[in-house]
Order: structure tokens, then sequence, then C-alpha cells
């Protein structure tokens, strides 16, 4: 039996240039909490790690007085995951049991969660946990206007942390916060300027749905809307009272995946699946869907009602709910209006 | 991997929901699971048909796709048939296409 996980997770730390990630992350590095933890960054300079605090493995790799071990990304991802996997295997390195990976500003998280998740040896030993997104509030509403990469890493987020909101006045943080409520309805939001921050809570697998509806805002902000990138741009959830033939759900998700995956942006679930006592809760990026997992009990035992929330780019939602109905999956109502 | 032909066993894939720690998990059986290949193939026919398209399981492991010409492939899951489809026919198979939506809600 060994001491970590059969399927270590891999959490991503992503956010635009500037927006405050080396920063969380050296804040987040001094919790204890982290001991069981592997870092893979860019640069140690960049973390300002503390040199008396830490012990040298080798030139890519330092072991951190609270038991948390840092690496540099050299090349690439998957050589790097791989051979952290390897050392712990023989027992050079302490046995983590979760990886955080810090990308660049500029990086589409994509391909950093299709390598977790489709690597033929990384597949067989971890798995992709939360994407946190960090948000500068004086800038990030500007960021989503100007670059795509922005709203994507905001888009896939299952946790966002608003930085900054110390240096901005309210009424940007406020345009900013609507704007990633545009773009991601239902992702908690933590301001790490007043927020406590609790590492192992922020880092832990990624929240299910939430089953209260409200606070789902399923509009574009329409003044976001001009950039080209983010024209379109629609969240929205639809509601199923029937539970969810799961043969059929398979199809119809492939199917849509296989011709619009670029398209959207996001889909997640919370299922209440034809033959199950308890939710399934389902998580897509793109054209990746992570593998299903069954949650212990529903979160609101008298709601059982299954729940498909959609960020898409250029997708009309009504068509969507259309081809479910078409395909046999029933949502009770239509695209779901703000609450 | 098949000795007699060489196929690589298929891979996993969500829709399946193999056994794994912590993810949703169905039809663990040997019997579930060729009832449930079974429903997909059936399934999976009641929209191919509407482009000329026939799916069969193919020994338990693949599907074979085939146009009514023979035009044939194998695929491993369901990512890898939507895929083939648009390979076989040379043009998408889109489930927003407000004609299949059309013809799929005539025959319900």
């Amino acid at each position: 039996m060994s001491d970590y996980p059969d399927f270590t997770p891999v959490i991503l730390l992503t956010g635009f240039l500037g927006s405050g990630k080396t920063t969380l992350l050296a804040r987040l590095l001094k919790d204890p909490a982290l001991g069981d933890t592997a870092v893979l960054i860019n640069e140690f300079g960049e973390v300002g790690l503390d040199h008396h605090l830490l012990d040298r493995i080798d030139d890519q790799m330092v072991l951190l007085s609270s038991g948390c071990l840092c690496c540099t990304i050299r090349g690439e991802l998957a050589e790097a995951i791989k051979a952290l996997h390897s050392k712990r295997a023989r027992g050079e390195v302490p046995p983590f049991r979760r990886i955080v990976v810090e990308s660049t500003g500029l990086a589409d998280p994509l391909p950093v969660i299709a390598t977790i998740t489709a690597d033929p040896v990384l597949k067989h030993h971890f798995r992709m946990g939360a994407v946190v997104t960090t948000v500068d509030a004086v800038n990030g509403r500007d960021q989503l206007a100007r670059q795509p990469e922005s709203v994507t890493q905001a888009a896939v987020a299952d946790r966002l942390v608003l930085t900054k909101t110390d240096l901005a006045d309210t009424a940007t943080t406020d345009a900013t916060i609507d704007a990633l409520r545009a773009l991601n309805p239902d992702a908690p939001l933590h301001r790490a300027a007043t927020d406590p921050l609790d590492a192992t809570a922020l880092l832990s697998d990624r929240p299910a749905l939430t089953t209260a509806l409200e606070g789902f805002r399923c509009v574009a902000a329409p003044d976001l809307a001009a950039p080209a990138h983010l024209a379109a741009i629609a969240s929205f959830a639809l509601v199923f009272e029937a539970s969810i033939d799961w043969t059929l759900f398979g199809l119809w998700l492939t199917m849509l995946l296989n011709r619009h995956g670029s398209a959207i942006l996001r889909v997640k679930g919370l299922l209440n699946v034809e033959g199950s006592e308890t939710p399934v809760a389902i998580h897509g990026v793109q054209q990746l869907v992570h593998v299903p997992t069954h949650l212990a009990a529903w979160p609101n035992p008298d709601d059982r009602r299954s729940r498909l929330v959609f960020i898409t780019r250029g997708l009309d939602p009504a068509l969507i709910e259309r081809s479910m109905q078409a395909f046999g999956l029933k949502p009770a109502r239509a695209p779901m209006a703000a609450a | 991997m098949c000795a007699l032909c060489g196929v690589l066993g298929g891979s996993e894939h969500w829709a399946d929901a193999h056994a794994r720690p912590g993810a949703f998990t169905r039809n663990t059986s040997p019997l579930e699971r060729r009832r449930e290949r079974a429903r997909r193939v059936t399934e999976a026919n009641r929209i191919l048909g509407h482009f000329g398209l026939g799916l069969s399981d193919w020994q338990g492991t693949a599907f074979q796709l085939s146009t009514r010409t023979g035009k044939t492939e194998l695929v491993d899951n369901l990512s890898h048939l939507w895929a083939a489809a648009e390979k076989l026919l040379g043009r998408p198979v889109d489930p927003l296409d407000p004609g299949l939506l059309a013809r799929l809600e005539r025959r319900a």
C-alpha cells in the first residue's frame, strides 16, 4: 500500500500576466498544510523562496521546510511530472499527495489539462484537479476585453481568486466581478486581499456544481460583447426534472463536443443518472471531459433535478436545448434566466 | 492487444464509466457491459441512420462503423465514433444541424 493516492490530483494555477499567480503561490507555500504537495513553477527566483528554509535536492528540485517539494519546469510538463512520479516511486522524494502547476500568464490552460488527461503514462497515475485562476481586480476587466487567453483562463476556472482588490475602487472591482460572472457563473470567488484563503480548501477537488440556482448569471455582459473574442460568449444552465439516460447523454455530448468542442469553453453538471442513487458530477473543458465522479449524497436531498451549465462561444443556447430534446434528453424548461 | 489481429485494447472513455476510485462506475458485470454496448449500438444507429451509416459491435472491444457502400472504420469509443463518421462521409456530423433535428423530431 503506497502513501499516496492511486490517482494524484494535478491542480492548475493559472491567470493572466501580472494577475498575482506567483504572489498567491508564495503565500500558499507558507502554509504547513501544503507539506504533502509538489509544486511545479517556472523559476524558483520568481516565487522568492527563502533559501534558509529549503534543502536542495538537485538543480531543479528543492524541499521546503514545510515538506513541500518545489520543482522548476524545464521543457515539457509531462516529462517533469513523470520525473517526479518516478522519484516518488523510488522513495527519492517525499510521497507528495498532490501537484500544483503554475502556468505562464499567456498560457492556454487546455494543453495542460489535455496532457494530464490524455498522456498514456500520466493518465494512469494522475488526474486533473481543480483549475484555480487569478484575476486582477484593477486590470481584469480590460484584460478580459482585450486578451482571448484571459477569457479562456477565467471560463475554465473551478475557483476564481480576485487579486489587488485593495488597489481597486468598489466600482472597478464590481465591474470585474460582473465580467467574470458573465463568463463563469458559479465558480467560487475568493478575494486574495481580504479572505483568509485556506490553502487546502483552495486546492481541493473542483467543487460540484451548486444545486442552488440563485446566483447564476446567464447573459453575456453587454458592454463586454464588443471585441470579437467576447462576442457571443454565453453561459446558461439547463435543468432536468426526469433522470438522465446515461447512454443517450454519452452519445449526445460526445457528438456535440466532436463538432463544437472549440466553442464550448466549459460544460459542468450535476446529474441524476437513471439507476444511480447519488449524483454524478461531470466537468468538461472544450473537447475534454474529465472522468465523471460519484458524489456521496445530493447537496439537497429534496431536490434531485439534474443541472447542466454551459459556457459557450457563438452557440445558440436554444439550439443546444432543442438538440438535447431531439436526442431524447428532456430539459424541464428553457435555458434558465438569471435568478 | 488481441493476439490474432493485433488490435490494441480499447482506451478508457468517460462515457464508459469504468471502475476507478471515486469515479462514477456502472455496468460492472460482463452481462451488464454487453447489454450496455448493445443499447449503445441501437441508439447510435438511430442517429447514424440519418447519415446512411451503420454501427455494430466488433468482438466486444471496438465498434465497426460502415457506409452503405461498405466503407468501414473500426472505432474504440464514442469520441472516435463521430470523428470517424465525418471522415467516412466527408462532411460534418452536427447534432445542432436544424435539418437533423427536424428529422429526429418527426420520428419521436
